[in-house]
């Protein structure tokens, strides 16, 4: 999938994975085909990973979910938008993530 | 936020994936039904496809898929569905597609030969994750359906694995040495290596498990059919050494008996069977009553947190066993296992001496034992597996 990830826009995960929260563990399963490249993969989140996840029900521009985690996490600034944006990008480039429409 | 890899991606198999604790039941095996459309000689499970008492009595859709439900909840992360032939549910898609979108993936087990066009395109667009298992007994009409003894299931086999194919499904083919295939195995090979769509070398079955319902008659015809020890090791050798190196290998590795404790095997730790009426087993094989739970009656949380740590604990009490099995250093080696014991004696801890014999072989091939010598009866047997894997 191409496309850039923009602070404006709202996402949610998409309708082509399934994602379980095992043993405090969120794993990300594929659906359908062409899901990144996890045909002999799972794929789980780091804390940060799901610190964004958890937020991502397409209520909100990806802004606000930047503003939020900006009042939570102590980082140098802007570090956070850099981290999120760079998180979105490869989640919505493996399809799991669309735009809210 | 320090961290700059938000993702881990971690390998299917599941060790690794966990840092804390893993779940209860990580792999659930489900046989859906008995009935087969074929009628394999050496298989210890089909009945008739027309079975109508068999059918009548398997569980229903909606409790296939409540019990998935409850096996994603306990944490699940992969289902085997086999049988019998599972294709042959008329509810097969229904099931299968319920468990994928509860995130589990899925091993399909099958004989291809009821795969469809629709099934394919299915698999294709919403893949099960796992490779589809088709067993193919044979390299001709002739032998496949001298195995098989289902006309047509030759032709019908290869017209599903084309479907496969055409549909970007990946399965691997597994081949049984039996009478009428011995000898097929190179051409087997061959023919699974140039196999469009084929996502790994092929698998053999040489060493056969009588049938796990006590049919008598079924498992004299099944006995009949048995490699013995020697014969799998000059199977296990056809292509040079490097399986018998491995069995030696493993032996040190996993050396020391294995004490007077039925259920040691490691890769059943954290799965569970069910049959098609219900009833939650130790393994696909073992059907003796007292290691049977009814989901029926429970669930599958009790049975996999109660009832099976339980089992677990079962000790082995025939005096045979424990002069023998429990004393023998070749555990990594020997198929022994209450399952065996269920098929051979109606029990859970009578030595087979089936597998005994070919643990033997595979022993003495690895220079693990002298001919003539007893396995038991080796006191530093543990020493010597070690030494043999160390190459001193």
């Amino acid at each position: 999938m191409t496309g850039k990830i923009e602070l404006g826009r709202a996402y949610r995960p998409s309708d082509d994975v399934v994602v379980r929260e095992i043993e405090g563990e969120i794993v990300i399963v594929p659906l359908t085909s062409g899901i990144g490249d996890l045909e002999d993969e799972l794929l789980t989140l780091n804390e940060t990973g799901r610190a964004i996840w958890a937020r991502l029900d397409g209520s909100r521009p990806l802004a606000a979910v930047v503003a939020e985690l900006e009042s939570e996490y102590e980082d140098a600034e802007g570090e956070v938008r850099v981290d999120v944006v760079g998180f979105m990008q490869e989640l919505y480039d493996r399809r799991m993530i669309v735009e809210k429409s | 936020m320090t961290a700059k890899s938000f993702v881990r991606k971690v390998p299917s198999g599941m060790s690794g994936l966990w840092r804390a604790t893993a779940p209860k039941l990580a792999r659930l095996d489900i046989e859906l039904t008995e009935r087969c459309n074929c009628a394999c000689l050496h298989c210890s499970v089909a009945r008739p496809a027309g079975d109508a008492e068999a059918e009548a009595r398997e569980w229903p859709t909606e409790r296939w898929q409540a019990l998935l439900d409850e096996a994603a909840g306990l944490g699940c992360l992969v289902v085997r569905l086999t049988g019998g032939e599972p294709l042959l549910r008329s509810d097969f898609e229904e099931i299968y597609l319920h468990a994928r979108k509860l995130g589990l993936r899925v091993m399909l087990f099958t004989n291809a030969t009821l795969v469809t066009a629709r099934l394919a395109r299915l698999l294709r667009d919403v893949p099960p994750l796992e490779a589809v298992e088709v067993s193919i007994y044979g390299m001709t009409r002739e032998s496949c359906e001298a195995v098989t003894r289902a006309p047509g299931s030759f032709a019908a086999a290869r017209r599903g694995l084309g479907l496969l194919a055409e549909n970007g499904v990946p399965f691997v083919v597994k081949g049984a040495v039996l009478p009428p295939t011995r000898g097929e195995a190179d051409e087997f090979e061959a023919w699974a290596a140039d196999l469009s769509g084929s996502a790994g070398p092929p698998a053999f079955a040489v060493l056969f498990d009588l049938h796990s319902r006590r049919d008598a008659a079924r498992s004299a015809v099944i006995a009949g059919l048995r490699s013995g020890g020697d014969e799998f090791v000059r199977f296990s050798r056809r292509h040079g050494d490097e399986a018998v190196g491995e069995w030696g290998e493993f032996c040190g590795r996993t050396g020391g008996a294995r004490g007077d404790r039925l259920f040691i095997c490691l890769p059943a730790a954290a799965s569970a069977s069910v049959d098609p009426y219900g009833r939650l087993q130790y393994c696909l094989g073992l059907r003796h009553p007292a290691t049977l739970y009814d989901l029926a009656a429970g669930s599958l949380r009790e049975a996999v947190t109660e009832f099976l740590p339980r089992l677990r604990e079962t000790r082995a009490a025939d005096p045979a066993y424990l002069e023998r099995c429990a004393r023998c250093f070749l555990r990594g080696l020997c198929a022994q296992c209450p399952a065996k014991s269920w098929a051979e004696h109606g029990t859970l801890d009578t030595p087979v001496e089936y597998f005994c014999g070919v643990a033997h072989a595979q022993a003495i091939a690895a220079g693990l034992l002298e001919p003539g010598e007893k396995a038991w009866a080796v006191r530093d047997g543990a020493e010597r597996a070690k030494r043999r894997r160390n190459g001193s």
